[in-house]
């Protein structure tokens, strides 16, 4: 079967006008099978992209794309939690659960378990697929051994994250709003001035982790490009690439030849050294290694 | 409404710390295993089944229960050292083992159905909605909330759900949504979820660079210290950074978590048990915060004032914090 390809939800607080486009260019222009909608990291944001929604989620299918809604990663409130039974109970569009509430609201139905809940083994896999399930996009930290074990084990599709900064971990406390002198509940939607995260050094200027409001990431960019091959081999069905503020339908290119055979890891890695210019590459975690690591 | 007594739960790394917080008046001690099954897999930490078989006849001797943490993520491939102790907790007739993984929550229900259950902190549960479905479908029945929710919003919680909440009350405190985080294996390769670590020590090396103490971890520094500086620990969360051209402790200060202050609030918000983090400290910090928090929950059970900064002098950096349970914090 030929190996899916997957747009991620935009984690980052990008500007709506400035988001609808991104996703029309990406209706329009890019191989991706799924397309993965909604805010997953800070609620408060949710409201500025919703009008938009509709017209996005048509042309995307318009396009050709399957659409799933995303929930929220982290959930601490009533009002967080109505917006994700709203979500569960919309009975269109498929939803990916990025927390057990969502697991929970979409039991019996069918949906994806996003790469926020935890599936580390086989009897997490099991336990899910039996609630309904059809896709797992499995955590970015599992090595390779892991996802082989878990491919052989897995009678739905698995999707393995392969290109994007690394959502490390996520807080009630947002980073972005201290990192202003600010107060998460008067944030000034700070967060919106850094489409591929803020940059966060260590002391002697090391490049380090990239902070997105209440979320940090790596700041490497995490890319499997030279793994595809192997994860297909293991019966990886899709792979998921995370949005940034760079050209994601020439990245989905690279990814798309490099799938079907039409050009090798090699040539793909060298177009995508051109097209990511504000971070170098890892894929650590892959060897069972430290995630910054770059093993070639 | 009469809240009733905080149960107190505290931590035993080993057997001399299970001794010490029995004897300085723990209601149950929570320990685990000697491998990667529990999240505090530290070199000479933990118990063997022998130390766990005599640590729980000691504790029940005096009345004191005892809980196993299995709270790591089981391996794909590799089941059987998480299944083996949650079968040898049942065996050892634990009062409960502490669970994230729902493959294991699954297994123990499946195997060991009269084996108490308690979802760990590591699963991360934050809502009722997550919190009932983990009831519903594992028969938990008592959550370890995350430390991302403030009183208030635990006080909501204890309202939609039909389980017992434990909250963490004093020690070290996680910045990040526990089991949530994978900063510590981006670093090290080494992550609470799959090895039970975080910042392990032996990724840990201090310099002296122009005058100064440098910490690392990995091949990141994490901060840097003045002579007049105490050096702590290099926690990767809290470590300091430069963001938008400042340096800070940008996630976290050096700080340790403690509620002492507030006992009756969290007591009027239905928590059930109050834990104290710390299965790495040895036996006088154990003996001394245990102490220090059966006499403050007895005061406050009996309506007597709690005497507050008595734990000043073993808190990270001599600061405390109480952390998400106030809002500003967030």
């Amino acid at each position: 079967m030929t190996a899916k390809l997957s747009l991620g939800p935009v984690l980052f607080n990008w500007d709506a006008e400035v988001k609808r486009d991104f996703y029309f260019h990406i209706a329009d222009e890019a191989p991706f099978d799924t397309v993965y909608l909604g805010e997953v990291v800070c609620s408060k944001r949710t409201p500025f992209f919703e009008p938009f929604l509709p017209e996005v989620i048509e042309r995307l299918q318009r396009g050709g794309k399957e659409v799933v809604l995303s929930t929220l990663a982290l959930i601490m409130s009533e009002r967080e939690l109505d917006s994700v039974r709203a979500l569960a109970g919309n009975g269109g569009l498929t939803i990916e659960a990025n927390d057990m509430a969502a697991v929970s609201l979409l039991a019996g139905r069918d949906h994806v378990i996003g790469p926020f809940v935890n599936v580390y083994n086989e009897g997490s896999l099991e336990f899910l697929e039996n609630q309904g399930a059809r896709r797992v996009s499995l955590p970015w930290e599992l090595p390779s051994r892991s996802l082989s074990a878990l491919a052989s084990f897995a009678t739905r599709e698995l999707e393995v994250q392969a290109f994007g900064r690394a959502p490390l971990a996520i807080s009630a406390r947002c980073y972005h709003a201290r990192s202003h002198g600010l107060h998460k509940d008067g944030c000034q939607f700070v967060c919106i001035q850094d489409p591929n995260g803020m940059e966060v050094q260590t002391l002697d200027g090391k490049s380090f982790l990239s902070v997105n409001g209440p979320q940090t990431l790596s700041h490497s960019v995490l890319n499997l490009i030279s793994e595809l091959e192997e994860l297909q081999a293991m019966g990886i069905d899709a792979f998921r690439l995370w949005p940034h503020m760079i050209d994601m339908a020439k990245v989905a290119e690279v990814f798309r030849d490099v799938l079907d055979g039409t050009e090798t890891a090699d040539e793909g890695q060298r177009r995508l050294d051109r097209l990511v210019d504000f971070a170098p590459f890892s894929n650590g975690f892959y060897y069972g290694q430290e995630g910054a690591a770059l093993v070639s | 409404m009469t809240a009733s007594r905080l149960e107190l739960i505290c931590p035993a790394g080993n057997p001399a710390a299970l001794k010490a917080a029995v004897d300085a008046g723990a209601d149950v001690v929570y320990a685990g295993f000697a491998d990667e099954t529990n999240a505090r897999n530290f070199p000479g930490l933990n118990f063997s089944r022998r130390e766990m078989e005599e640590g729980i006849a000691y504790a029940r001797q005096r009345g004191c229960g005892v809980f196993i943490a299995i709270n790591t993520y089981a391996e794909a491939g590799n089941p059987g050292p998480w299944r083996r102790a949650i079968d040898d907790a049942a065996a050892l007739t634990a009062d409960a083992v502490i669970l994230a993984d729902i493959g294991l929550l699954d297994y123990a229900l499946q195997t060991q159905p009269g084996l108490r259950r308690h979802l760990s902190v590591q699963a991360s549960a934050s809502n009722a909605e997550a919190i009932n479905f983990y009831h519903r479908a594992f028969g938990v029945k008592r959550v370890v909330l995350p430390r991302v929710l403030t009183v208030k919003e635990i006080a909501d919680l204890n309202a939609r759900i039909p389980v017992e909440t434990e909250v963490f009350a004093f020690g070290g405190m996680c910045v990040m949504a526990e089991g949530r985080c994978s900063l510590s294996s981006y670093v090290t390769g080494r992550s609470p979820n799959t090895d039970g670590v975080c910042s392990p020590a032996s990724h840990v090396r201090y310099e002296k660079r122009d005058g100064k103490l440098v910490s690392r971890l990995g091949d990141f520094t994490l901060n840097e210290f003045s002579e007049n500086e105490a050096a702590g620990y290099p926690t990767l969360c809290k470590g300091r950074f430069v963001a938008r051209g400042d340096a800070s402790y940008l996630f976290e200060e050096p700080a340790s978590l403690n509620v002492m202050a507030m006992l009756s609030e969290l007591a009027a918000a239905g928590v059930s048990a109050l834990k104290i983090e710390g299965r790495q400290r040895g036996r006088a910090y154990v003996s001394r915060v245990v102490s220090a928090f059966r006499q403050a929950i007895d005061a406050t059970a009996q309506g007597e004032p709690v005497v507050s900064g008595c734990l000043d002098s073993v808190t990270e950096g001599q600061r405390d914090t109480t952390g998400a349970y106030d809002k500003t914090w967030h």
